[in-house]
């Protein structure tokens, strides 16, 4: 065998080992954060983890319950927030904008991407949390530990959630046959009817698709959520109440992990709850766009 | 006018305010981190470490954080380079042709894409302590490199498909092998679009706080080795601004805006690349 055939041979080995890796980067990670949170799982019944109010790690009493509500209040609201701006605005894109309009915005609404979520954390302390406080707050007759609440958060989330559906949805859109607008143009529809009852139609489950995928984005996000949305282990029961979400858990009682049974374990769990959430998220999210692709739907 | 007309101008008013909407919000989350950042900046922010005590108010900079980031998002970029331009490579048709290996790849690479930087920190965390690697640049490193291997790769291969298939079937008739085919004719016509991809996920790897809270460690001092501590800008902001400080506090703002330019300008380089270089590809 000649240097040029061995050199294709080794090197197509090692691309197929890189990819093997990343097939098994998924597997380790959650076969790791399950491997060690099994001893809480065996020690604590599942029902008490993920319904028990009571979260006293140093008695040993593990309940997720209000944590997993916080991230639910923070996640819905955000992409409660984010669907209409988002899809109104993804349609004017790919319908109605001119070529030289849609690629002024793009590039604007990637950067919305790019920015760190750090810095959306921030902005949202300097800006977003101060208007519920003084302004908000107050003209709805609410009650919010200096504005730092499930509100503050799902509006700093939404931001951050509109380029995935901004962009997702504009692709699916965009998927959808020239031929079919001509059709119902040439019914006597208006645009928007063809958008409404054509487009929209055809596009549905792709859109669907955007909307899983911008939720499962809202749903692990951790520094800019943590950094408003005030961190209290309670049940919420109104967007003005502080909340305690998941990620935020995680990234706060690491420094305490380790001193304590079970507390580690438990907050690995947390982890692989939110993995495993994000997982299935995705999957029905790509499944679907998949067959979007392919033509099937 | 008829009912449909108001309708569509109705709604057409709507896009419009959503769009406004969307493309305001990013002009008002830059504007009030540049507002509130900018008087506090300070040359001496920049150029100087922080002393012992900085968040304590004492004095100095964030050079650490600057510094620390730029080692760690470099580190971790190159580390996910190597693995992401061989998966790509290896998703072209000619080496995967459709197996089933290469579907659970893709998969795999987007709910990588799509998982929380909270998660890989956590699981960095359980390798590190799986390995006895203390909480340091190297640890830093590989979390990020795992973070940015799925955005690098999706990007990569993105830019290898577009590769026409004329241009490989010339090489390949030439009596090119796979190998030679995908190094100097595919690799170079997409040099650029690769290029991009790596800024892309170097972007992504330097914002990122939540994947090395655990993994990086913190300190005042710029790491002299692999296995020292490293500060982050990231995590310099939130924890300056998680004092009770007022003057410390500023001092994340400030943080902010430097992380900021360094992410737009990333973003700005990348962009002009793309398009400097798309001149001289054979289309």
């Amino acid at each position: 065998m000649n240097t040029r055939r061995l050199k294709d041979v080794l090197s197509s080995r090692l691309m197929l080992a890189a990819a093997v890796f990343a097939c098994l980067l998924l597997f380790f990670m959650v076969a790791g954060l399950f491997f060690r949170a099994s001893p809480i799982l065996l020690t604590v019944p599942i029902s008490d983890l993920l319904f028990s109010i009571e979260w006293s790690p140093f008695e040993g009493k593990f309940g997720f319950y209000p944590f997993i509500m916080g991230t639910l209040w923070v996640t819905v609201l955000a992409t409660v927030i984010a669907i209409p701006v988002s899809l109104l605005s993804s349609i004017y894109l790919s319908e109605y904008a001119s070529n030289g309009l849609r690629e002024m915005v793009m590039p604007l609404v990637d950067l919305l991407a790019g920015i760190p979520s750090v810095v959306y954390g921030l902005f949202g302390v300097l800006a977003v949390v101060p208007f519920i406080n003084d302004t908000l707050a107050p003209a709805m007759g609410a009650e919010t530990i200096g504005g730092y609440s499930i509100l503050a958060g799902g509006i700093v989330l939404s931001i951050m959630v509109f380029p995935i559906i901004i962009s997702v949805t504009g692709e699916v859109m965009r998927s959808v046959s020239g031929e079919l607008r001509e059709v119902s143009l040439s019914l006597g529809a208006t645009k928007w009817q063809t958008i409404k009852h054509v487009v929209l139609r055809k596009a549905r489950p792709g859109i669907i698709a955007a909307i899983v995928l911008g939720f499962s984005r809202a749903f692990g996000e951790t520094m800019a959520v943590l950094m408003v949305v005030g961190n209290v282990a309670k049940v919420p029961s109104s967007i003005f109440d502080p909340a305690y979400p998941l990620p935020a858990l995680i990234a706060n009682t690491y420094g305490e992990m380790m001193s304590i049974d079970l507390y580690d374990s438990a907050i690995l769990l947390a982890a692989l709850i939110l993995l495993l959430v994000v997982l299935i998220c995705n999957v029905i999210a790509r499944m679907i766009l998949v067959r979007i692709e392919r033509g099937i739907i | 006018m008829e009912f449909r007309r108001i309708e569509e101008s109705i709604f057409k008013a709507l896009m419009i305010l959503s769009l406004v909407f969307v493309v305001g919000s990013l002009l008002f989350v830059v504007g009030v981190i540049l507002w509130r950042g900018l008087p506090v900046l300070s040359f001496d922010m920049v150029t100087k470490t922080g002393e012992g005590g900085y968040l304590l108010g004492k004095g100095g900079g964030i050079l650490n954080a600057i510094i620390g980031s730029l080692y760690l998002a470099a580190g971790g970029t190159i580390l996910a380079f190597f693995l992401s331009i061989a998966i790509a490579f290896y998703l072209q048709k000619e080496y995967s042709g459709g197996t089933r290996l290469s579907g659970l790849t893709r998969l795999s690479l987007d709910i990588l894409w799509g998982t929380p930087s909270i998660v890989y920190g956590a699981f960095g965390y359980i390798v590190l302590i799986y390995f006895h690697i203390r909480a340091s640049l190297l640890g830093g490193i590989i979390v990020l490199a795992l973070l940015e291997i799925p955005i690098m790769t999706r990007a990569m291969e993105e830019v290898l498909k577009m590769v026409p298939g004329d241009l490989k079937e010339t090489a390949y008739s030439l009596g090119a092998t796979r190998f030679e085919t995908t190094l100097k004719v595919v690799g170079k016509q997409a040099l650029p679009g690769l290029l991009t991809g790596v800024l892309m996920a170097f972007g992504r790897g330097i914002g990122d706080a939540a994947s090395i809270l655990f993994t990086a460690g913190y300190t005042d001092r710029i790491p002299g080795s692999l296995f020292d501590a490293t500060a982050s800008l990231p995590i310099a902001i939130f924890s300056q601004l998680s004092t009770p400080l007022p003057q410390v506090q500023q001092k994340a703002y400030a943080s902010a805006v430097i992380l900021l330019i360094i992410v737009l300008a990333i973003s700005i380089i990348t962009r002009l690349l793309a398009k400097k270089y798309t001149r001289f590809i054979i289309k």
